[in-house]
């Protein structure tokens, strides 16, 4: 009976989603205040049911309520509880109610957040949301609903949750993830309204960007954490796949990335409009990529859920009517935004420019490379899968010239920036980048390469540009702290996301650069060299999990006959499915990792394993971990707030501002 | 042409010159990087020259896995019931690769006609079939389920 209600519940927030989903829009149009009074109440109804609808399908998780299919398909008696809660996203059904949850959430959020907007703005907004989330649920209810039950024989005993995805990463990855890119729905929505008021001014980014900043930060450490689970689960020791269900994410997060700077652009000087109501668009549209090639099945990859086609064409129907709808009204609408060229061609508006086609034709090779197989397969019929090659060749080049940039964009001034100016403040710290990027490697790891060396002099750029600003803009202020005081929480933010990108960029090459890995077969007490370091196998011993039993193997590290540290690779068995699994054993340092992953054992009692030494790979999820606080710091900056009052007054006026005049005054 | 133009089009230009050499690159990266998907039944006809880098999907064959005891070489056959492929692979298997479970090489086929495999991708969802194995049991009119029910093979 209980999962029944999970169901009605679902069909009352579809219920309320199409009320959600008209009357505010309406209203706005016809100015009806009632109308447009409805949305947050309703906003927050979906949430309450969602919510609902959630619990029951976790308490019949936890209740091993077997005659649920979904349950029954990905839980198992013997399941751990922590395992048991988040099996809830362990499938398709369940895992795409956690994304409308999600959705519900930062619908939730957007309604309590939005009181200093017009309600007209928040009606136009948050019925944009609801139509959203009326064709998820829709969807959900019409080929995916998680509460289906098996009649008339419901199974003993569960299938058991793939094994993969028992551990600590399957906990936190997928609810990440999805707030990252569902929070894109949510600029997304903003830019429709705007369109929709035909009102394109500054008030309408600087609502946005807190918004966006934080859905960016959230959704670098969705797809950082993806990486880092990756990287310790999966055990082929890299950390980035190009895998066709990794590259959306990556996708929306490029022309997410790009979104915040050119919202930055048409906040402080009202250009770039309409390329930022596009790049809103477009960044939306990438996340409803990333659920549609996860969920039809068409591509080849770890993540893709075993389905069927109906679910690949309905969600091809949201996002051909998402996408192709917002597009439609985005040609009517474009041309209101007219505005001036205002700047000159050394301006950090043209820099920002630079910033957004490098990132835009980047996240569009990574969309061909992921799309290209499916395209020529329609037209051919032969299949093909496209290499990490590819995306290396195309990705690398451009995110370089991308790190030459964000060294002069902070530097450079709106509207016109004299390029002796320039030179004067970057030669020296050009002359030094140089040097360190040539220094640094040899240093560190005694070796040479000359890619190393290039992405050390970019990554030497990015920091030593970033204390060049920051001393030449605190060095007329009368001391230090005062300096500091007098910079703001955004432009904080900024240089600490950028900061990051540095370390991300120094993990990544030298990761890549100067890893060593080695295949061997040891026996007992036999012992193997690998970089500066000598791994041993002492023995190996039975294991028993509370689901699972297998062999652990123990291995001894030693660095010029000191002990270093111990490491448990497990291979391991699923006692309800009979699945084989490995755990890697990793030492995580600050410098290098250590990592070991076991292959089988010989009838001599021999492992077969594989071993790898990886300098700096730690640095890639510190640097996300930067990028996204300095995001989040962007977007807790005070200005948004205390413009608000401000706006609010101006918005009240109705007018439809013209571009540029009331913009500078307002900045 | 005015000021405000001209900037425009510096603009417009700088954007085109930036896309056009961008597209140039990715249709070479694009190019030089398509791995063609072959069927054993395609590769035991000849269609796949020794060195080219493709990948082929099939099922492993029942009793074909044979691994030294020394080294972590394995060789198996790949097959879809209608032809084989022996394939070799130095390095360690996914956890999901046994003996009649689909998988998925990448490598090339050597002047002996054995698919050297630098990976061998199998699926961690056992109810999953990946789109090329499927692809690749059908073009033979072979099916697993089909390939039960006959004793003896």
């Amino acid at each position: 009976m209980i999962p029944e209600l999970g169901s009605f519940s679902l069909i009352l927030a579809l219920c309320l989603s199409v009320l959600l989903g008209t009357l505010p829009i309406i209203g706005a149009h016809t100015n009806n205040q009632i109308w447009m009074n409805l949305a947050r109440p309703l906003a927050a109804g979906i949430f309450v049911f969602l919510g609902i609808s959630i619990s029951i399908l976790a308490y019949a998780f936890v209740t091993d309520d077997f005659s649920v299919s979904f349950v029954a398909l990905h839980s198992n008696t013997l399941l751990p509880m922590r395992y048991k809660l988040t099996a809830v996203w362990g499938g398709h059904e369940g895992s795409f109610l956690l994304w409308t949850f999600m959705l519900a959430g930062w619908m939730l959020a957007v309604g309590i957040y939005s009181k200093s907007m017009p309600l007209e703005f928040v009606s136009r907004v948050l019925g944009v949301l609801g139509i959203l989330i009326f064709s998820y649920i829709l969807f959900m209810l019409a080929t995916s609903n998680p509460f289906d039950r098996i009649v008339p024989l419901p199974p003993a005993d569960g299938a058991d949750l793939n094994s993969a995805l028992q551990d600590f990463g399957f906990i936190i990855h997928p609810p990440t993830l999805y707030m990252g890119y569902v929070g894109f729905s949510v600029v997304f929505a903003f830019a429709i309204a705007a369109l929709l008021s035909g009102r394109m001014d500054a008030a309408w980014a600087r609502w946005s960007r807190p918004w966006a900043n934080v859905s960016w930060a959230i959704l670098t450490i969705g797809i950082a954490l993806g990486s880092w689970w990756a990287y310790y689960e999966l055990g082929w020791g890299g950390w980035w796949a190009w895998d066709p269900v990794e590259n959306p994410p990556l996708i929306t997060w490029l022309f997410g990335t790009a979104l915040i700077h050119s919202l930055a652009v048409t906040e402080k000087r009202g250009v770039f409009k309409s390329w930022t109501v596009l790049l809103a668009i477009l960044a939306f549209s990438g996340s409803l990529l990333g659920t549609f090639i996860t969920r039809s099945g068409l591509l080849t990859s770890v993540h893709a859920f075993a389905s069927d086609p109906s679910r690949g064409f309905f969600i091809l129907g949201i996002l051909g009517i998402a996408i192709g709808g917002s597009l439609l009204l985005y040609a009517l609408r474009a041309p209101l935004m007219k505005a001036d060229f205002g700047f000159d061609l050394t301006s950090r508006e043209l820099f920002l420019l630079a910033n957004n086609v490098i990132l835009v034709v980047s996240a569009a090779s990574v969309f061909l490379g992921t799309l290209f197989p499916m395209v020529y397969q329609a037209i051919t019929d032969d299949l093909i899968s496209i290499g990490p090659p590819y995306f290396n060749t195309i990705f690398v080049p451009l995110m370089m010239l991308l790190f030459v940039f964000i060294g002069i964009g902070p530097m450079s001034k709106w509207k016109r920036t004299s390029i002796s100016y320039l030179v004067a403040q970057l030669s020296k710290v050009l002359a030094a980048s140089i040097g360190l990027g040539i220094l640094l490697p040899l240093i560190v790891l005694m070796k040479f390469s000359l890619a190393a060396t290039v992405t050390m002099i970019l990554a030497s750029w990015i920091v030593l540009t970033i204390g060049k600003d920051i001393s030449s803009k605190i060095a007329n202020k009368r001391s230090l702290a005062a300096g500091f005081k007098s910079l703001s929480l955004s432009y904080y933010g900024m240089q600490l996301a950028h900061f990051g990108i540095a370390l991300m960029l120094v993990g990544a090459s030298l990761t890549s650069y100067f890893s060593v890995e080695r295949g061997v077969l040891l026996s007992p007490g036999e012992s193997v060299d690998l970089g500066a370091y000598n791994f041993t196998l002492e023995g190996s011993s039975r294991i028993e999990g509370p689901n699972y039993v297998g062999e652990e193997a123990e291995i001894t590290v030693m660095r010029d006959g000191d002990m270093v540290t111990d490491l448990h690779p497990e291979r391991r068995i699923y006692v309800a499915t009979g699945t084989p699994s490995t755990e890697m054993a990793i030492d995580a340092g600050f410098l290098r990792d250590l990592f070991v992953t076991l292959g089988e054992q010989k009838p001599d009692g021999a492992w077969s394993m594989t071993i790898y030494v990886k300098p700096f790979i730690r640095w890639i999820w510190l640097g996300a971990i930067f990028m996204a606080f300095g995001g989040t710091l962007a977007a807790g900056d005070k200005r948004y707030r205390r413009l608000r009052a401000r706006q609010l007054e101006k918005a009240k006026r109705g007018a439809i501002l013209s571009a540029s005049g009331e913009l500078q005054a307002a900045s | 042409m005015k000021p405000h133009r001209r900037k425009r089009l510096g603009i417009i230009l700088f954007i085109a010159t930036g896309l056009s050499v961008a597209i140039g690159l990715t249709l070479y990266a694009l190019s030089q990087n398509i791995d063609l998907f072959y069927t054993p039944t395609q590769v035991a006809q000849g269609e796949v020259a020794a060195g080219q880098r493709i990948r082929i999907g099939g099922m492993v064959r029942e009793g074909s896995v044979v691994s030294a005891d020394d080294s972590l070489a394995v060789e198996f056959v790949a097959t879809d019931y209608v032809h084989d492929v022996p394939i070799f692979h130095e390095g360690i298997l996914p956890d999901l690769f046994r003996e009649g479970q689909g998988i998925v090489v990448e490598g090339s086929l050597d002047t002996a006609g054995v698919f050297q495999a630098s990976r061998v991708l199998a699926k961690h969802d056992e109810n999953y079939m990946s789109p090329e194995v499927k692809a690749a049991l059908d073009a033979a009119g072979a099916s697993p389920e089909g390939h039960q029910m006959q004793p003896g093979t």
